[in-house]
């Protein structure tokens, strides 16, 4: 077997999509961080729907939906991504093989579960994981860049294909993207300003008392209900949270920190020091939903001078300090 | 949160690997900077692996036991839920309830414990005579 190894530059990111995206986009020659990938793409959010469980549990998320990153950011940089999906393996490992060999960097969307270079703790059955593959070895393995490990990495191809076409909830069928950049430049300034609105926006909620501001106060006054429940129910409702806010490749504090970061690199970028304000305000935001996190495990380790109050309490700060974020952050990019 | 102060707690679930976390300088800007492992978050994820491996142990007793059909056995050990067996079988969920009951499970057809074998990537003699990990 003939070896293939396309050109990649390989950065380690906190989460896999954003990740994909800069890794991706820069190997190409552009020079975009992660961060501003993932600000670009206005994908901070708070989601809390108690109706979808997921192991027993509600789904509880800080970002927008799986693949959103991706179609939002390459739309404003006018990225043109080719993507596909199959319904036989064997033709979807061909089309990858195909790329390769084209040399092209090719996105796949996979199932943590069956990568066998995954820890066995952060193995679970959730299929929309991004990843690059930029190349074959002679063996026949798959030359990986996984944007939230260290370095790069290798994949068999049977545990390759297995993660690609592995059935069940946002089941990735096989997707496949290539990303082409465009002719002309682009300019970031009105698409971060368009971007940090549109997130604003978000932050209130919807309708529905499921989403942005709304949500975390939905969840404040479930975790107050907790008083009631055995110990061991409350404590693995709250563990779900904070494993969501801080396990799930979200860079720490449920995004908060990488969405500051993108403020930050933002400010710089526009020489804008009422927004690089606004970054550090979004640091402090960060900085209590750990607080939040460190109270709701205090409790779950049975401490007796944190009770459930406190923990609801906590988080209930994190919404107020939100609600001034969305109006520091609107009256900005009025 | 300042890079100083990003956790290195050498997690367990790490597994020896470091995360990106992004933090602040001495000026308030940004840089990434790895973390072995936050001690809060290791501490969730340990709940819950226990969580999943009580439930494979109960399984276990009760598949020895012979109360419940491997499918019972199996669902744990591959970290699945009724939702996301479902979603990967393309049984819903009330059968694959069903199905965890031995007497049922005895008379299902091979093509339909061809979907439970596909969807934990296992022989059709590992579905009906599962070797038990200890």
């Amino acid at each position: 077997m003939n070896a293939i190894e396309n050109k990649i530059s390989h950065q380690q990111s906190s989460h896999c999509e954003s990740g994909v995206v800069a890794n991706m986009l820069n190997s190409q020659g552009m020079n975009l961080s992660e961060p501003m990938v993932f600000g670009l793409s206005s994908a901070l959010t708070f989601v809390y729907l108690p109706i979808v469980k997921v192991g027993g549990l509600p789904l509880i998320a800080y970002r927008m939906p799986p693949k959103s990153i991706i179609s939002s950011v390459c739309k404003k940089l006018n990225v043109k991504v080719n993507s596909q999906k199959f319904s036989n393996p064997e033709a979807g490992m061909k089309a990858l093989d195909k790329a390769l060999s084209e040399g092209k960097l090719v996105g796949l969307q996979t199932s943590v579960y069956w990568l066998p270079y995954f820890p066995e703790d952060m193995r679970f059955q959730f299929n929309a994981h991004n990843l690059t593959v930029y190349g074959k070895n002679e063996q026949g393995d798959y030359l990986i860049s996984d944007p939230v490990f260290e370095d790069v990495v290798t994949c068999p191809a049977d545990d390759l294909k297995r993660a690609r076409f592995a059935k069940g909830v946002l089941a990735a069928k096989g997707l496949m993207y290539e990303m082409t950049l465009p002719t002309t430049e682009v300019d970031l300034a009105p698409q971060i300003k368009s971007s940090i609105k549109k997130t604003a926006k978000m932050m209130n909620g919807l309708l529905l008392p499921f989403f942005g501001n709304k949500g975390i106060r939905h969840l404040v006054k479930k975790i107050k209900t907790l008083k009631d429940k055995p110990h061991k129910d409350a404590a693995m409702f709250l563990g779900n949270i904070v494993r969501m806010q801080e396990e799930i490749g979200t860079g720490g504090a449920g995004f908060r920190f990488m969405f500051a970061s993108f403020l930050d690199e933002a400010a710089a970028f526009l020489n804008d020091d009422a927004l690089f304000e606004i970054s550090t305000f979004t640091t402090e935001i960060g900085d209590l939903w750990r607080e939040f996190a460190m109270k709701a495990v205090l409790f779950c380790k049975n401490r007796k001078n944190v009770t459930i109050d406190d923990v609801a309490a906590s988080l209930e700060v994190c919404a107020e300090q939100e609600a001034l974020l969305r109006s520091k952050l609107l009256q900005w990019s009025k | 949160m300042k890079k100083e102060q990003v956790p290195q707690d050498s997690c367990k679930s790490y597994d020896g690997h470091k995360k990106l976390i992004y933090a602040v300088d001495e000026n308030g800007h940004y840089q990434g900077v790895q973390s072995s492992g936050w001690e809060v978050e290791g501490f969730a994820t340990e709940m819950a692996v226990q969580a999943l491996d009580e439930q494979l142990n109960d399984m276990k007793k009760a598949l020895l036991a012979g109360t419940v059909s491997p499918i019972a056995y199996y669902l744990p050990l591959y970290r699945f839920d009724l939702m996301s067996l479902a979603h990967a079988s393309g049984f819903f969920q009330w059968q694959i309830k069903r199905h965890m009951k031995p007497e049922i499970f005895a008379k299902l057809s091979d093509k339909k414990l061809t979907k439970y074998c596909e969807a934990f990537n296992i022989s059709l003699e590992d579905l009906k005579q599962p070797v038990i990990k200890e």
